[in-house]
């Protein structure tokens, strides 16, 4: 009876769906350009702002001189190397953290102290240590990435459905088996979560690594055109920034409702 | 049709289990012994806590007893194994693999060639009717359909026995019916024994050659009943006075069962 109904509510909900949809992209239309309007109005009206005008115009210099891609181009490089980094090596820890006992008491204390340090606060040891090339700066976004997707890995793991790891193991599946065929499908979605947190934490780091340290890069501009009061070009440093994170976290979702499409509340 | 002479298929002697639950320990299983003759069907019903589920769960291999021996095929139980299928009252598919992959699970655990696994995935998704859903995800499923595909996936391994746990007790009426008319229907072509565990008197009674009803606190067996109505069992049987007199007798077993005391310990 449950099963009957619940899946008349799906029915009954679909058809309103893109309609819904509609109105809410509608809205965030009508949202996006009031504020760019109201970003021009202030402008005008005397604040120190530049017109989204002329912060086109500047970002039209960057991206004909080259400047803007060189600068994307090594910010980008920076968060997906640590971020990758980061991503492999948490899903690994936190792997042989939820299925060792042995491990998760040895690595947990560790893992829960970092936690508590913002990742930039180690630049200055890491600078010291691993001098001002691309290493530190990696480094730094790596043990940022890391540290937001361990502990969902390994929840992940710890909350697999004992029910599912007894289905596997009467059908004769060894630990391998389940492992590779139960543990890591099951963990997924939690491994997912926690990469677009570590996205979203490495990126963060990054911009603020780069204005710190670093002769390329979007944090690294802004950081320049601070020098020669340049508004329009730290705006365009700005919404780079912000534009670039918005596109890589809807890749990630996209990838991430691809992978976890056959889950059950969806 | 159950041989008494014949080595018991499951042999269950003497088995306890008994959770340290601080001072006062919980006698699961206090002392069970029970045989079941190939080709049987044996249904087990009783109050919750009277162990019915652990019992299965031992001879599953899913847990071990604290004391006693249980033996399938005159061999000791010492862990799960795809000679002992299993259903689950909770489906327990794998909800990120089809209706085929989950159906070919056991299979591919087993080395079974591809070829292989596809058609006798093929055959059994075909005998619990779930042909039109073989690449369909088990979230678009009902329960009813998640069960039998369940049930396809244990048989795909070829099991020598099945053991049931409340495997229809989530489900609606009208389709558990339908389910334990397919499971006859189904053993009654290969007489695969089967240990079925559930809390419903009908159901317990319309499948089972013998009815083992247990009792709780500690938890033994209080009564087997004969079931001596014949196969195909059909909606009719269900109505005639032969049925409902042996449905009252498993109801007085379960529901007007004496409390023993628990020794202490």
């Amino acid at each position: 009876m449950a099963v009957t109904s619940a899946g008349a509510t799906r029915a009954d909900n679909a058809p309103a769906r893109p309609r819904k949809n509609r109105t809410f992209l509608v809205l965030n239309i009508i949202s996006i350009v009031a504020g760019i309007a109201i970003w021009w109005g202030l402008s005008l009206a005397g604040l120190q702002f530049p017109t989204p005008a002329e912060v086109v115009s500047a970002a039209w210099k960057m991206i004909q001189d080259g400047t803007l891609a060189t600068d994307v181009g090594a910010s980008l490089g920076r968060v997906l190397a640590g971020f990758a980094l980061g991503s492999i090596a948490a899903v690994i820890v936190g792997f042989v953290m939820g299925w060792y006992t042995v491990a998760r008491g040895l690595f947990e204390p560790w893992i829960q102290f970092f936690r508590t340090i913002p990742p930039l606060a180690m630049l200055p040891l890491v600078l010291v240590l691993m001098g001002i090339g691309e290493s530190p700066k990696i480094f730094v976004i790596f043990l940022a990435a890391f540290l937001s997707c361990v502990i969902s890995t390994y929840q992940g793991v710890v909350n697999v459905d004992r029910t599912l790891i007894n289905a596997a193991r009467v059908l004769g599946a060894g630990d391998g088996t389940i492992f590779g065929r139960v543990v890591v499908p099951a963990s997924t979605p939690f491994i997912l979560v926690g990469m677009r947190v570590g996205l979203g934490s490495a990126w963060g780091t990054l911009v603020a690594a780069e204005l710190l340290a670093a002769q390329a890069g979007l944090g690294h501009r802004m950081q320049s055109a601070q020098l020669y009061y340049d508004l329009p070009t730290i705006f365009v440093g700005i919404i780079a920034i912000g534009v670039l994170g918005l596109i890589m976290d809807r890749l990630l979702m996209i990838a991430g409702n691809k992978l976890t499409a056959w889950q059950e509340n969806r | 049709m159950s041989t008494p002479e014949s080595t018991p298929k499951i042999s269950v002697r003497d088995v306890q289990k008994v959770f340290p639950v601080g001072k006062d320990p919980f006698v699961a299983l206090g002392g069970v012994s029970l045989d079941i003759a190939d080709n049987e069907f044996v249904t087990v019903v009783g109050p919750s806590g009277c162990g019915k589920s652990t019992l299965l769960n031992i001879l599953a291999g899913l847990e071990q007893p604290t004391g006693g021996t249980a033996l399938v095929d005159g061999k000791p139980v010492t862990g799960p194994g795809p000679e002992r299928g299993v259903i689950f009252q909770q489906y327990a598919l794998f909800p990120w693999l089809t209706v085929r992959e989950n159906v070919e699970f056991g299979m591919r655990t087993a080395k079974v060639p591809k070829e292989e696994q596809r058609e006798r995935a093929e055959h059994f998704i075909r005998l619990v009717g779930l042909e039109q859903f073989a690449d369909a995800l088990p979230k678009t499923l009902s329960g009813g359909m998640k069960q039998r595909c369940a049930i396809a996936r244990a048989y795909a391994v070829n099991p020598s026995i099945l053991l049931m746990d409340e495997p229809f007790g989530a489900l609606d009426a009208l389709t558990r019916v339908r389910l334990q008319e397919q499971l006859l229907d189904t053993w009654s072509k290969d007489r695969r024994t089967v240990m079925f565990i559930t809390h419903d008197v009908d159901e317990a009674v319309f499948l089972a050659n013998r009815v083992v009803v247990m009792a709780a606190r500690p938890g033994r067996i209080a009564e087997i009943i004969d079931v001596d109505l014949p196969y195909p069992r059909d909606e009719d049987m269900r109505l005639s006075p032969e049925f409902g007199a042996l449905r009252n007798r498993v109801w007085h077993a379960v529901y007007h069962q004496r409390q023993i005391k628990e020794p202490a310990k």
